[in-house]
């Protein structure tokens, strides 16, 4: 492009010095603007985190002490979410793309409702969830409750990962497997599944990231009571809905607002990596083999 | 080992389950609104401006067009932005920094909703209000939520482009067109399905979005009068009230979410509508 313009000069007389400008301009601001806001928190965040801060029971509506208790609602909330939403979205997956032709009425019907289920506002999940999981079930504002009306709103990005690890799988291998006269359990359970291994991790990452960041649906679900769980029937408090509490209701609370974030970006940045892992692993067998 | 007719109906009622998800959600939500809206019929909800539930005033319209302005200012804001800067990255910054800038703008769109809503409150709404208080206004929650949104178009486009046939810049280049010409009346141009996707997918996630809105725009249910005025969601309304509303008032939260469900629906299936219009006729 630059070698183009020097050898011919332009057709057009006026300067298109000013359009460059502009693009670098914009773009440069944004890209700076999103890392100083990442550098913010960081700055306000990394100084506040210690073993005493992760471990520590929190006293004074949490603007000192620990957020133990809320990492281990938070661990519990996603566990439970993703663990019942894994069985649900792989097997959905695996009909999807083992049993159903990808024209197929019944293959756009299921793929369609879930594209609108992932675009349902969060806080309608809450509500949902309020009435099914809490009312309706008896769970009243419960760790259980909070990670039921996840499971609903992480299914779709987990079967869509899913769907796109089963398509990657070489048809190749199936034939393969054809040729040995496998059954078609046979042949999901130590072919398709084996190879389709990276997609369905992905999914898994991807259902704990959505989990981790989800605020909304879980106030009126889980709860927000600042005390260890004993069980997953307690009502407890994730770390999103900490930071929220701490910024909007706890004066001087801003200070653990930013620690809580933090720890709460480190663990998506983790995720994101172990995504990037996975998707190389992937690749380089694909590509090897 | 399972026989394959076993395998075959265990797996289509995991299927008919996540299927039937959706329908689970519109049903309950329906059903616990339902009674409400025949009662007082639609028009009590949409067209009046008073929001008194304990005197059985549920009039939507404040809230409503608060969310309806928000979404369109963030869009507003944040699209061309995203645009200009999809362009930034996949033609004017070198192969390295465009990688390093693919990753920060995925690290930020994976940022949680409450952490923006945190730097909104703490760093953008006191800058605010030293223009004029109190800070935490309609103006604010657009902005916030423009931040929020402008990742998520910037790698909707950013993917559009990179899907552009390299013969586009081939010729370009052939024909000694400059890099803006190209940018601007070739490429961008040439992707506008993937920046209208970006928009909507945006648009719905600014209008379902609470915890921005609920802390940044100060929650005062009122017509805005300026950009600096404080007013409420419809979102934050449901999360402000749902901990302690009873009887009519939560079936009137469920009503107002009912709202918001329809338009967030409507959203995504008008651009599939679009894009499916596109592929079939150019």
């Amino acid at each position: 492009m630059v070698e183009a313009a020097t050898i011919a000069p332009p057709l057009g007389a006026r300067s298109t010095l000013g359009i460059d400008t502009l693009v670098w301009g914009v773009g440069l601001a944004l890209l700076a603007l999103f890392g100083l806001l990442l550098a913010e928190m960081f700055a306000a965040g990394l100084p506040v985190l210690s073993l005493e801060f992760i471990t520590g029971e929190a006293s004074d509506a949490g603007r000192s002490g620990g957020i133990s208790a809320v990492l281990v609602s938070t661990l519990w909330v996603v566990a439970l979410a993703v663990g019942i939403a894994l069985p649900l979205a792989l097997g959905t997956a695996l009909y999807i793309s083992e049993y159903l032709g990808r024209g197929s009425t019944l293959y756009r019907l299921i793929h369609g409702s879930l594209d609108v289920l992932s675009a349902v506002p969060s806080v309608v999940f809450g509500l949902f969830g309020n009435a099914v999981f809490c009312e309706l079930l008896g769970l009243g504002y419960s760790l259980a409750a909070g990670a039921l009306t996840l499971v609903c709103m992480i299914v779709p990005v987990m079967v869509k990962a899913s769907v796109d690890g089963l398509t990657a799988v070489p048809t190749e291998l199936r034939a393969a497997g054809s040729a040995l006269a496998l059954s078609k359990p046979a042949l999901i359970g130590h072919i398709v599944l084996p190879a389709a291994l990276p997609g369905v991790a992905s999914g898994v990452l991807l259902g704990v990231a959505r989990a981790l960041a989800e605020t909304a649906a879980l106030l009126f679900t889980s709860g927000y009571v600042l005390r260890m769980p004993d069980s997953p029937l307690d009502s407890g408090r994730t770390l999103s809905i900490h930071i929220y509490d701490l910024a909007m209701n706890v004066a001087g609370g801003d200070r653990f607002a930013y620690g809580s974030a933090t720890v709460l970006v480190i663990l998506l940045l983790m995720i994101n990596g172990a995504i990037a892992l996975v998707s190389s692993y992937a690749h380089r067998r694909t590509t090897d083999s | 080992m399972v026989s394959d007719r076993l395998l075959h109906s265990l797996l289509a009622l995991f299927a008919a389950l996540a299927a039937g998800l959706l329908l689970l959600v519109v049903g309950f939500i329906a059903q616990e609104a339902l009674g409400l809206l025949q009662q007082l019929g639609v028009g009590a909800f949409l067209f009046h401006g008073e929001w008194q539930p304990y005197a059985g005033r549920f009039g939507l319209l404040p809230m409503l067009l608060t969310s309806l302005l928000l979404m369109l200012g963030a869009v507003a804001i944040a699209t061309p932005l995203a645009v200009v800067g999809a362009a930034c990255i996949n033609f004017y910054l070198g192969r390295h920094s465009a990688i390093l800038a693919r990753r920060l703008v995925e690290i930020a769109a994976g940022i949680p909703s409450v952490v923006y809503g945190l730097w909104g409150l703490t760093l953008l709404v006191p800058l605010l209000a030293a223009i004029k208080q109190p800070g935490a206004s309609l103006l604010a929650g657009m902005m916030v939520l423009a931040l929020m949104i402008l990742p998520t178009i910037v790698v909707v486009v950013d993917a559009g482009l990179r899907a552009l046939p390299t013969h586009y810049r081939e010729n370009a280049e052939a024909l000694a067109i400059r890099r803006s010409g190209f940018v601007f009346a070739i490429a961008l141009p040439a992707v506008r399905g993937s920046v209208i996707t970006g928009a909507t997918l945006a648009a719905a996630r600014a209008i379902g979005e609470t915890m921005v809105v609920m802390m940044v725009t100060g929650n005062l249910v009122q017509l805005p009068g300026s950009l600096f005025d404080p007013v409420r969601a419809l979102t934050a309304n449901i999360a402000l009230e749902m901990a302690y509303a009873m009887d009519e008032h939560r079936s009137a939260l469920y009503v107002s979410s009912l709202f918001l469900l329809l338009f967030a629906v409507a959203l995504v299936l008008t651009n599939q509508l679009l894009l499916g219009w596109r592929g079939r006729h150019g």
